[in-house]
């Protein structure tokens, strides 16, 4: 019998859902079983760090690796995976763009453990005792891993083959993606976004798009919306416009606005910006406004809006042009 | 008249994106009008404010720009007419985003400066290097 493939997965900064959607393929697992040798998964199995450290590099054909970089021990089990496999992929949003944990990006390390340590109103910490790097017991000396400054995306740290984008990606498009490797389908160029498409959301939506302009913004708690229409087009912030296809517009099928997990589309560097430009587009400010009715207008249709960063980018601040806050 | 530049001032690096239409002929006037302005100011010449992507401002900050200003057509006045309204909107969603990473919305301008305003174009360029001089360099990403 020859030997099969290696199959490998690993979290990061992560929270498991990504495990979830590979599993959710069910039983197809099976399938994936007989033809890959899955040899590591925390999540699923048991081998441990030290069996991946003890095989020859290059000897796992594949690593999907979800979960940002946020501390020391990300980083090394990212440059342990890289070193043993052969294609690493970035697999889910968090070790694509950063998702959730990447929003942590608009404050410093500081700020972190000054919040969830000290000043926090249900924390009682009179010693004010926060995470050590190194402490000295009278045993000797026990180490924590480094908590960085920054979330950074897998790519932003070792040499990535390709990227499954989602939040978490969607069971079909991976099984997609397994299925044309078992198939030995010829792999896309290097850096290529697999198991996606290439335009955005707005592309795969069904709702009738009419070209309107908008007065205001409305949350999702203050509108029932007209199920046929754009949701954006009533005012409602739907990222699909600025989000890559691939899901098949789950959340507007639903009547949810897509909150932009799959991450920017093709020819588009930053999510957030490209929903700047986008939401500039469709507000209504007609009429022969002055300069200044024009400024309150606008500044009145904006208010609505209380968390800009949080909104634009709740996917994809760490992978940003900016990617972090200016740290003071 | 060129004054002579302190050695240890800060020296803002400020990108504006100028109209075709207006802010780009009022740079033109200024000149002729041989009105001095400080030369801090790199400009790039669009075909109309709402030309400017915010990826082009998010961009400019990366690159290394402490500050960047959008000079537009005064409204009513854009040959594409809602360039400029477009650019309004985004420039007011991006005040506020930068503000969340933490960068200072004067380091951020939007005007609007006609063809004939050779005066007010040199103002406005002149308050916004002031303005930036004083917030110093814009430090990103530990740079
Ligand atoms: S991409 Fe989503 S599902 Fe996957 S680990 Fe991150 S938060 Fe969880
Ligand atoms: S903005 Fe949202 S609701 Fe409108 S077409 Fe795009 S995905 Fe569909
Ligand atoms: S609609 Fe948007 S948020 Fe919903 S699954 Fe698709 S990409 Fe993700
Ligand atoms: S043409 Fe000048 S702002 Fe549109």
């Amino acid at each position: 019998m020859t030997k099969k493939p290696g199959l490998s997965m690993y979290w990061a900064s992560s929270c498991g859902g990504c495990e979830i959607a590979l599993v959710n393929i069910n039983e197809k697992i099976l399938e994936v079983i007989d033809k890959f040798d899955f040899m590591f998964c925390p999540c699923l199995l048991d081998t441990k760090k030290k069996d991946i450290e003890a095989l020859p590099d290059k000897s796992i054909e594949i690593t999907l690796f979800n979960g940002a970089v946020r501390t020391e021990e990300n980083a090394e089990m990212a440059n342990l995976l890289r070193k043993k496999s052969k294609i690493l992929i970035a697999f889910g949003s968090c070790s694509n763009d950063g998702c959730i944990p990447g929003l942590s990006n608009l404050y410093s390390a500081k700020d972190h453990f000054d919040t969830i340590y000290l000043n926090n109103p249900t924390v009682s910490n009179p010693g004010g005792i926060v995470p050590q790097r190194e402490t000295e017991v009278p045993e000797g000396t026990l180490h924590l891993p480094e908590f960085y400054d920054t979330v950074r995306t897998l790519s932003q740290v070792v040499d990535v083959e390709y990227f499954i984008p989602g939040c978490p990606p969607e069971s079909n498009q991976i099984w997609d993606v397994i299925n044309s490797v078992i198939e030995g389908v010829k792999l896309p160029p290097k850096g290529s976004v697999i198991g996606a498409g290439t335009s955005t959301v707005c592309d795969e939506c069904e709702k009738i798009k009419e070209d309107k302009k908008i007065d205001r913004f409305y949350r999702t708690y203050e509108i029932i919306p007209d199920t046929k229409k754009c949701l954006l087009e009533q005012g409602i912030i739907c990222m699909g416009i600025a989000t890559r296809a691939g899901c098949g517009s789950l959340c507007p099928k639903v009547n949810m606005p897509c909150s932009g997990c799959y991450g920017a589309p093709d020819g588009v560097l930053d999510q957030g910006a490209k929903m700047i430009a986008a939401l500039g587009s469709i507000l209504n400010l007609e009429g022969d406004l002055t300069e200044e009715e024009i400024t309150g207008h606008t500044n009145k249709i904006m208010d609505s809006i209380p968390d800009y960063a949080g909104t634009f980018y709740k996917f994809s601040l760490a992978g940003s042009i900016l990617k972090n806050s200016v740290r003071k | 008249m060129n004054t002579k530049r302190n050695e240890n001032e800060f020296e803002p690096k400020i990108l504006g994106f100028l109209c075709n239409w207006c802010s780009y002929a009022a740079a033109d006037k200024a000149g002729t009008m041989q009105k001095p302005y400080p030369a801090n100011v790199h400009f790039i010449r669009v075909m109309c404010s709402g030309r400017v992507d915010p990826q082009f401002v998010l961009k400019a900050y990366e690159e290394g720009a402490d500050g960047v200003i959008i000079l537009a057509c005064h409204p009513g006045d854009c040959h594409y007419k809602e360039g400029n309204l477009k650019a309004v909107g985004r420039h007011n969603m991006l005040l506020r985003l930068l503000k969340q990473f933490g960068i200072e919305e004067e380091r951020c301008r939007f005007d609007y400066v006609s063809a004939s305003e050779g005066g007010k174009f040199v103002s406005v360029i002149t308050d916004m290097v002031g303005t930036v001089k004083e917030l110093g360099p814009l430090c990103l990403n530990g740079k």
